[in-house]
């Protein structure tokens, strides 16, 4: 078995009296697709942005480790430059630029001013990007928004892909594209795919996390996890 | 695929040039106080259009470091006499302070409003605690600080090493042209880096630069520091005056600013700095009646740009001419259809 990349170790976040992750001890190892799902307010986001630095200090205990390193109270940007690329929930795009400029300020901080405009053009290809390359981000479809923001993350050529609902507001044809990339981004790297979408997250085949009240339901993969009871009664509301 | 863009265009250097040779040809036609002053007030337009209109980042408070660089000078030029070493600490002290206050700011995590307001509270304490300094303990060397009469007689600008040779009149305009055109380029060159870039990606999405890996709060300080290095050229205008009073730091200057910003529009350097002189040239025009106030003409002003032109001048321009250059293609373009038309119809004939 792999090497752990990302543990958390009694993860705890609290904002006043709601115990958004509870205690929750989570090992993703490498090369690994891992999917986060569990209907909303079950904690999934805010455990992703406590792993990520987003939550930290007073609201946050327990530890973070990534490649062995205790990486807790660090910030965002820290975290970052271990080689993490990271999605959030709502797109996060600098609309005011073109695709290009986006994706170029990803690349030029890994790839250095002269290597970036490549590491732009391999992005563009990949996520077939080159009719709107020139565009305004603000003027995209919500789902090429979705795409420049996947094809910002990969400029920065990641070790370790944490994709916060990146099907979130995608066509079915789309939703098929996604899972491609998807798929291919985990050739070469480590992924969190966090989602509620049980279609999406099935087609992806991988080992499944359920979030529930902050805290692990269960564990598994798709078949097990989704015919599981507790699941079925967390989703459904009642026992199935 | 270039990442370059980032609604950053490129110099035209025959309109540069034509400019330069325009101002430098000034003095034949024209006295060169009213200029000179002009050029300092588009100066310190520059350093809040950069800091603002590029990196997002609003101070209200931007006149506490034009002030610093204009006390600073006055207090050093009484305590060394030669005017170099003064020159250099008026951008290098304000630069220190905005990188202090800009640090506690943006690594602090306060949010823009709050930004704002301590911009402006820096600004009145140093304006109060100026106006309070009259008695004669409040002295830094050789010079008083003189409270609410401020500092007068400082010696002024004079040639590198020369004490004795003083830079005044038309030599003076001419020092400040040229400082105002290297502040313009430095700025220009700031922006075509890998940093200015990276600043012009804070301005639009903070969270995902930060999720890029990039270090927001020193960015935002390095620059917040610049700017007021840039702001400290107000030392050229204490030279101007031959002396620096507590309304350096006034509400009427931070507010003056602003609004020569807002006028010229954001995202632009050139724009502001039009706007400084235009506006600057009508204040000084009114300031020869007192029927209405100043204050009056400039807040209708603004008001009359944010309402019907809300991106200001230099932006609305553009866009103006850009629309204009497409209709002439479009133009064209038609007319050659027509024309082939015409042609394909005689042949046929």
């Amino acid at each position: 078995m792999s090497e752990p990349v990302v543990e958390t170790r009694e993860l705890v976040v609290q904002f006043g009296g709601v115990l958004a992750v509870d205690h929750v001890s989570f090992t993703l190892r490498e090369r690994e697709l891992r999917c986060l799902i569990g209907p909303n307010g079950a904690g999934k986001s805010t455990f992703f942005k406590s792993i990520t630095g987003q939550i930290r200090g007073a609201n946050a205990s327990g530890r973070v480790l990534i490649r062995g390193q205790d990486v807790t109270g660090w910030s965002t940007h820290r975290i970052v430059r271990l080689g993490i690329g990271i999605k959030t929930q709502v797109p996060s795009v600098m609309n005011g630029l073109t695709v290009v400029e986006n994706l170029w300020l990803s690349a030029r901080r890994t790839a250095g001013h002269d290597g970036a405009d490549a590491a732009v053009e391999e992005v563009v290809a990949e996520l077939e990007l080159g009719a709107i390359a020139r565009r305004l981000v603000g003027e995209l479809a919500h789902g090429q928004r979705q795409l420049v923001e996947i094809g910002t993350v990969l400029a920065n050529k990641p070790w370790l892909v944490l994709l916060d609902e990146p099907a979130a507001g995608l066509t079915n044809v789309e939703t098929e594209r996604l899972v491609a990339i998807i798929k291919r981004i985990n050739q070469t790297a480590t992924l969190i795919v966090v989602d509620h979408d049980m279609h999406f997250v099935r087609t992806l085949d991988s080992l499944i996390t359920v979030f529930h009240q902050g805290a692990i339901l269960v564990e598994g993969r798709a078949e097990k996890v989704l015919t599981d009871p507790s699941v079925r009664e967390v989703y459904l509301g009642h026992r199935a | 695929m270039t990442g370059s863009g980032f609604g950053i265009g490129r110099i035209r250097w025959n309109w540069f040039a034509a400019l330069a040779v325009l101002l430098a040809a000034l003095p034949l036609v024209s006295e060169t106080n009213t200029p000179t002053l002009l050029a300092i007030w588009a100066l310190f337009a520059l350093s809040l259009a950069l800091m603002w209109g590029y990196a997002g980042i609003l101070s209200f408070g931007h006149a506490a470091y034009f002030g610093l660089g204009a006390y600073t000078y006055a207090i050093a030029s009484f305590n060394i006499g030669e005017s170099t070493v003064p020159f250099v600490l008026a951008l290098i002290v304000p630069a220190i302070v905005a990188a202090i206050i800009g640090a506690m700011m943006f690594y602090g995590r306060i949010s823009d409003v709050y930004l704002g307001v301590m911009t402006l509270v820096v600004t009145l304490i140093l304006n109060r605690f100026m106006n309070a300094t009259a008695g004669d303990a409040y002295r830094i060397g050789n010079a008083r600080l003189g409270g609410f009469n401020g500092i007068p007689a400082f010696p002024t600008l004079n040639v590198p090493g020369e004490p004795s040779m003083e830079v005044y009149g038309t030599f003076y305009y001419y020092v400040v042209i040229v400082c105002l055109i290297a502040a313009y380029l430095i700025a220009r060159w700031i922006l075509a880096s890998a940093f200015g870039r990276t600043l012009i990606g804070i301005r639009e999405n903070e969270l995902r630069m930060e999720l890029l890996g990039y270090n927001v709060p020193a960015y935002k300080t390095a620059i917040f520091a610049v700017s007021g290095a840039m702001a400290g050229l107000g030392c050229l205008f204490a030279n101007w005056a031959e002396i620096v009073t507590p309304s350096v730091f006034s509400l009427g200057q931070t507010a003056e600013v602003l609004i020569w910003v807002i006028v010229g529009g954001l995202g632009t350097l050139i724009g502001p700095m039009i706007a400084a002189v235009a506006l600057g040239s009508l204040k000084l025009e009114l300031g020869h009646q007192t029927t209405v106030d100043n204050s009056l003409i400039l807040g209708a002003i603004l008001i009359l740009v944010v309402l019907l032109i809300p991106r200001g001048f230099a932006p609305t321009f553009v866009a103006w001419r850009r629309r204009f250059a497409q209709s002439q293609v479009h133009r064209r373009q038609a007319r050659g259809t027509r024309r082939r038309h015409v042609a394909l119809q005689e042949a046929k004939q």
